[in-house]
């Protein structure tokens, strides 16, 4: 897909969130207008939000929307320019060395490069989509290198020389506010919090994600899942947690319990820690109940 | 767009309006106004919630001041009434982050305790200090060395154990003509842990506090990697105000940020709110927690018990440090020290810089837990 296909699709926020939802993702206005602009403006775009609502899937989602492959750089404390740009087959460069004998040999050739995520995706920009996931979790060293790149476009390696991408490359990162990102990153990116979405929507979504669920138990574990959210618990229940959910009582159900009991056999699925558990745990009839008869 | 002239006159409000989050202390560089004028062409604008998304996408406020970035948005392009940003009055407890957020709010307080306030400023920059009559010097200069270490992702060169280093033994190689010579090594670094500091700013602490605060200037100062964070009735993030390198001066605007000097304690209520911003609780994992607090919570100490147990579950060690214990007769019989001895790593002394900075600097060294040495002596 060229520059211009990619413009083509993104003729409006309208067009990208049509598009969006026939590849199985429900994207709000705002977001379809980030989208929309990073791909316009040719800028990154930078999703914030908490856990399980749904960064990494738009990524996937916007990738496939532009009929492009995703490569994915997942982040980490202490990743470094080797796990990020590129790296030189070493051995293959000793053995090109013994083997080459008298011959000349030139020992930083493609064939002895191994492109990392960055320069995959430089080297075929009208291909790929970057996803640089939970940048937070790396350290500003990476933060700074990354910064780099994204401002030119571009990687230098010392035995090869600049490699600079054709056209802009679509890269979205996505921060799950552990720690403050640099200024400077924010700065450059077009940016979109994602917050959790209102019951309709995420009854929509448990729809679009769990064919098998009906739509009554969808709503039903979207009302319930909002008012759980509107408690302090340490972790509270993301998109993913709640199409789990969704899914986890319909299989209950279908073996033979009735359906408030289903919902709160699977709760192990929507809640993932001890103490919210048993926070949560005297209510969670009643949610369930309300949640059922709304 | 060098001058203002040049530009065209619809375009002047979207100049106006980044110009107006500006005064107010959101951090807009130029490059976005022209992105987020841009935006707003892409877009049409055919509606104001248009001009609206295009201005959150570009100007990227920072979602804990989105209401305010969205009050001043309707005051500006609709033409409302002053936006009054009034802090929500409610339970929860306050987290104040040290980057300018609630920034109206401080100088209502600042009024408001205007007397309490200025006399702890006063206290604070009036002190003499003599160039490290209190080891704080030493202690600098020694932190980053004695705290406790971990193994790093990273590798770094070395003479000797480890593994060979094929990036550099290959340079080498080329460059000696392809003669080997002693291949090269490299091992996995060690880097220091993360020193977290919660100083315990209520009225029970008075004598203290400003010992406290220059001791954690002195860790900002030299650790790598140090926060510093004050709790009374609210949590208060310092670390940046005490990034600055002359003391004097970092602690009067230290002393600035905090609202809630020599109040009561809500130990508890605050050490969970800590735990609430992710970005904080990621902060105390695997690091070497240190609270300086008298440890006397008023009422209930139940939430004070779940706050312990999941700093403790997060943190590398976790350490209490308490005027109280300077007396030699004390012993952990409150109720709520007690109920989290089990909790602890340490239990020690914080009566003195002296003896707070030779235990911070011994935090490598492996110790009994607390709870043990505790019931040994009583």
């Amino acid at each position: 897909m060229t520059r211009a296909d990619a413009v083509e699709v993104a003729a409006s926020p309208e067009a990208i969130a049509e598009r969006l939802a026939a590849s199985r993702y429900l994207a709000d206005d705002s977001l379809a207008t980030a989208i929309f602009l990073a791909i316009r403006l040719g800028k990154p775009l930078l999703l914030e939000g908490a856990p399980g609502v749904g960064k990494t899937e738009a990524a996937k989602a916007v990738a496939q929307l532009l009929g492009r492959e995703l490569v994915r750089l997942q982040c980490y404390e202490g990743i470094d320019a080797g796990h990020a740009l590129y790296e030189w087959n070493y051995q293959r460069q000793l053995l090109a060395i013994r083997h080459a004998g008298e011959h000349e040999i030139d020992i930083y050739d493609d064939r002895f490069l191994i492109a990392r995520p960055l320069l995959q995706v430089l080297r075929a920009p009208e291909q790929r989509v970057l996803l640089v996931d939970e940048i937070d979790r790396s350290d500003h060293e990476f933060e700074a290198l990354l910064l780099e790149f994204l401002s030119d476009f571009q990687i230098s390696i010392p035995e090869r020389g600049t490699i600079r991408a054709g056209l802009q490359p679509i890269v979205i990162l996505t921060s799950n506010r552990t720690r403050e990102l640099a200024e400077a990153l924010r700065r450059r990116c077009v940016y979109h919090w994602i917050g959790y979405p209102n019951a309709q929507r995420e009854a929509a979504i448990i729809m679009l994600r769990a064919s098998d669920v009906a739509e009554a138990t969808a709503r039903a574990v979207a009302n319930a899942v909002q008012e759980i959210r509107a408690r302090p618990l340490a972790k509270p229940p993301g998109i993913a947690e709640a199409v789990e959910w969704a899914n986890a009582a319909t299989i209950l159900e279908k073996g033979g319990s009735p359906w408030p009991e289903a919902f709160r056999r699977a709760v192990g699925v929507l809640i993932k820690d001890e103490e919210d558990l048993s926070a949560i745990a005297p209510e969670l009839g009643r949610i369930v109940e309300e949640a059922l008869g709304r | 767009m060098k001058r203002g002239e040049s530009l065209p006159r619809p375009a002047m409000p979207f100049l106006g309006f980044a110009r107006l989050l500006r005064r107010h202390a959101f951090a807009i560089a130029p490059e976005q106004i022209t992105s987020f004028m841009q935006a707003v062409t892409l877009l049409g604008p055919r509606s104001m919630s248009d001009i609206r998304e295009a201005a959150l996408a570009t100007l990227a406020p920072s979602p804990d001041r989105r209401g305010e970035f969205e009050a001043h948005f309707r005051a500006y392009f609709y033409g409302d009434a002053k936006p009054s940003i009034a802090g929500e009055e409610d339970d929860e407890t306050r987290v104040k982050d040290d980057r300018g957020t609630r920034e109206e709010e401080n100088q209502v307080a600042r009024q408001k305790k205007g007397g309490e306030l200025s006399s702890a400023l006063e206290q604070l920059s009036s002190r003499d200090f003599q160039r490290d009559a209190d080891g704080l010097g030493r202690f600098r200069r020694r932190l980053a060395s004695a705290l406790p270490a971990r193994r790093s992702f990273r590798t770094a060169r070395t003479r000797s154990r480890g593994t060979l280093d094929l990036r550099r033994s290959l340079s080498e190689i080329v460059s000696a003509d392809g003669d080997i010579p002693s291949p090269l090594l490299r091992r996995h670094q060690n880097v220091p842990r993360k020193l977290l500091l919660l100083i315990d700013v209520s009225g029970s602490m008075k004598l203290h506090t400003s010992d406290y605060l220059n001791l954690a200037h002195a860790a900002v100062q030299g650790a790598g990697r140090a926060e510093v964070f004050t709790f009374g009735t609210r949590l208060t993030r310092i670390t940046s105000a005490l990034r600055v390198r002359d003391r004097e001066q970092a602690l009067a605007r230290a002393a600035a940020l905090v609202d809630d000097w020599d109040g009561g304690t809500r130990m508890g209520p605050t050490l969970l709110a800590f735990l609430s911003v992710p970005r904080f609780s990621a902060f105390a994992r695997g690091a070497c927690v240190v609270i300086l607090s008298d440890g006397l919570e008023r009422g209930d100490h139940a939430e004070l018990e779940i706050a312990m147990r999941r700093l403790s579950a997060r943190a590398f060690r976790l350490s209490l440090a308490t005027p109280l214990a300077g007396d030699p007769r004390f012993r952990p019989a409150t109720s709520a020290l007690r109920a989290i001895l089990p909790l602890l790593d340490d239990l020690v002394d914080g009566s003195s810089i002296g003896s707070l900075t030779a235990f911070i600097l011994s935090l490598a060294r492996p110790a009994p837990a607390a709870d043990s040495i505790w019931k040994r002596v009583s």
